[in-house]
């Protein structure tokens, strides 16, 4: 197996307030990988420092086989990102984000036009290609946002709490999304704070106050904390939290 | 490469669906060229002046139609007494009262001078110096004319007296608006061109979609490119409209050359819209790059010299319109449009704002952070 992230005592502080503590996990090509927490624990934070957006305090990372540290910018070309805001242009129409963000990616003409047919069509969007992005449902630009995010197939893609405000029927289809970028060899990390989304993932991470309490498949978590399900093996450990709820 | 062009087409698709941008680039270079040289003018009339003619003879008479007859002064009453006009001036209905004294013409003929008592509201400091200046000026004239009354007879009797005759270069009949027009160009030019960089960018920031920009391989100065381009262009359309507007409604053809105009303007908005980038990488929303800008464009407008002379400031202020680059857009405009300026007589101003433009667009650019 191919590792494509990996992280050692990985920290960041803000002042004297340290928002992630020292974790340190690794991920596997093609791996659902999920991280759990409350608001605050630290979740975003960790994510952003991967993406190259937030510069470690100390600790290492390694994302596509490319140092977090000393070269944000090469990792670049090789992720994939979804923010919790919304993140697509919505005075653009559907055709022209994805062709737009597939243009600063770097593919060909050719690749474009493939690429931007391809997601219209899996998107069921054909009659709504030409329609600015404002106008879209929320569901709809949420699996629009996340095949933009992967329009270059980059090795990883970072998706934080992309469900947010997503209908239950559409956050299936999503998921189904996931799993099939995951099949085609994209890794997925993606944050998340819907306990039965967790189910979903090969494994999951979850983390109290900037630190990784768990970390491993859904099924040996139940088991290791004696629970039926992600939801109250979170509880079990939430209730050790410091940090208020902001 | 390849990456600036996607940027620059979708800068160009989001303008020109902006409905707002817009209006703004040809509503307001209209209405603000059209409406602010109308109002904002120096040219003084309707003086309001009461007269006080305690003398009541030929001579006085003389003057007081003299005074009334220039056009400037638009009588608010003939006053008995002093203190009935000392009212006017209290109520606000007279801004100059005119004093002649008893035995004005018989002080005049027997001893040679007359004193005559100017009174002047001094609240609108601008009416009043101008209207008293205008009087003294057509007193002056008057004890001109009536000096050569006597005079003539006696044709030996040489008065020495010293005439000044000025002419005005450049501007021949004190045109007010040949004077503002292009400075108020230059304001427009200024205001749009800081104001619209600095939004665009700062309404990325509070959408996100900079972030997920951040997170793409896009560098920094194809993004920064990607955002002045554009602006760049459409600075240079204003500029072009107000030159049309300049042209057809006041009748002001640049007396030098149009293509040395655009060059100027073309290094000024690199330097502008610098700071308008300047302002984006210091502010996280909208409202705060407004704030910002407002108190920037008010020093430029009050200290860029388009409604104050920059030589007749204090020296400390005087080194503030050295560091704005619109007072030498300002210069620069009026020496070409007005004056017919050349190439060579520009060239230190270009440097300077060219160097302007260096730093700015610097400073915004190692200010842009990807990474916090």
């Amino acid at each position: 197996m191919e590792t494509v992230i990996r992280t050692k005592d990985l920290t960041k502080r803000f002042g004297d307030f340290v928002a992630v503590d020292k974790i340190t996990f690794e991920v596997q090509k093609g791996e659902i990988f999920g991280f759990l927490g409350a608001n605050g624990a630290g979740k975003t934070t960790a994510m952003r420092m991967l993406c190259g957006l937030s510069r470690p305090t100390s600790g290492e990372a390694m994302v596509a086989g490319i140092d977090v540290y000393h070269k944000p910018e090469d990792i670049k070309k090789n992720i994939g990102y979804m923010s919790q805001k919304f993140s697509l242009y919505e005075d653009l129409t559907v055709l022209e984000n994805i062709k737009f963000y597939a243009g600063i990616y770097g593919l060909t003409d050719k690749q474009i036009k493939d690429k931007s047919d391809e997601l219209v069509e899996k998107l069921g969007l054909q009659s709504q290609a030409k329609v600015l992005v404002k106008l879209l449902p929320l569901g709809w630009r949420q699996k629009l946002a996340f095949s933009v995010a992967i329009v270059h197939e980059p090795k990883v893609v970072f998706l934080d709490e992309p469900t947010g405000g997503v209908d239950p029927s559409t956050r299936k289809q999503f998921w189904d999304m996931i799993y099939d970028a995951s099949e085609r060899g994209i890794t997925i990390f993606v944050t998340t704070h819907y306990l039965d989304e967790a189910e979903y993932c090969d494994r999951i991470c979850i983390m109290v106050d900037g630190k990784i309490k768990a970390l491993d498949t859904p099924f040996q978590l139940k088991q290791n904390f004696k629970a039926d399900n992600i939801t109250e093996v979170f509880y079990q450990l939430a209730r050790t939290a410091k940090r208020g709820d902001d | 490469m390849r990456t600036l062009k996607f940027l620059l087409q979708k800068e160009f698709r989001q303008i020109f669906r902006n409905k707002n941008i817009l209006r703004m680039m040809f509503m307001v270079p209209v209405i603000q060229l059209i409406i602010l040289p109308q109002a904002a003018n120096y040219t003084i009339k309707n003086i309001n002046i009461a007269v006080v003619d305690l003398d009541r003879s030929s001579y006085s008479s003389k003057l007081v139609n003299k005074v009334l007859s220039s056009g400037y002064f638009k009588l608010a009453e003939f006053s008995h007494t002093y203190k009935e006009a000392y009212h006017l001036i209290e109520n606000d209905k007279a801004d100059i009262v005119i004093e002649i004294p008893q035995g004005f013409e018989h002080n005049l003929e027997r001893e040679g001078n007359q004193k005559i008592s100017l009174s002047v509201d001094a609240i609108n400091g601008v009416k009043a110096s101008v209207g008293s200046a205008y009087l003294t000026r057509i007193i002056q004239d008057f004890n001109g004319q009536i000096r050569l009354d006597w005079v003539q007879p006696s044709m030996m009797n040489q008065m020495p007296t010293i005439d000044v005759a000025s002419s005005n270069w450049y501007n021949p009949n004190l045109s007010y608006y040949l004077f503002m027009v292009p400075g108020i160009l230059v304001l427009l030019v200024t205001m749009i061109g800081g104001n619209m960089t600095a939004q665009n960018i700062v309404i990325e920031k509070e959408s996100g979609t900079i972030e997920q920009i951040n997170v793409t391989p896009v560098k920094k100065y194809q993004f920064i490119l990607g955002k002045l381009i554009p602006f760049w262009l459409l600075g240079v359309i204003i500029f072009t409209l107000g030159l049309t507007i300049a042209r057809v409604v006041y009748g002001i053809i640049p007396l030098g050359s149009i293509a040395l105009l655009y060059l100027f303007v073309s290094v000024y908005l690199i330097a502008i819209m610098g700071f308008g980038l300047l302002i984006s990488t210091y502010s996280e929303t909208p409202m705060q790059a407004n704030s910002l800008i407002f108190f920037f464009l008010q020093i430029f407008n009050m200290m860029g010299g388009l409604y104050t002379p920059i030589d007749s400031m204090p020296a400390w202020a005087r080194v503030i319109t050295d560091v704005i680059p619109i007072s030498y857009f300002i210069k620069v405009m009026r020496m070409i449009v007005i004056k017919g300026s050349h190439f060579h007589d520009i060239i230190p101003h270009i440097l300077i704002v060219l160097l302007m433009g260096v730093i700015l667009n610097t400073w915004a650019i190692i200010n842009y952070r990807k990474t916090t």
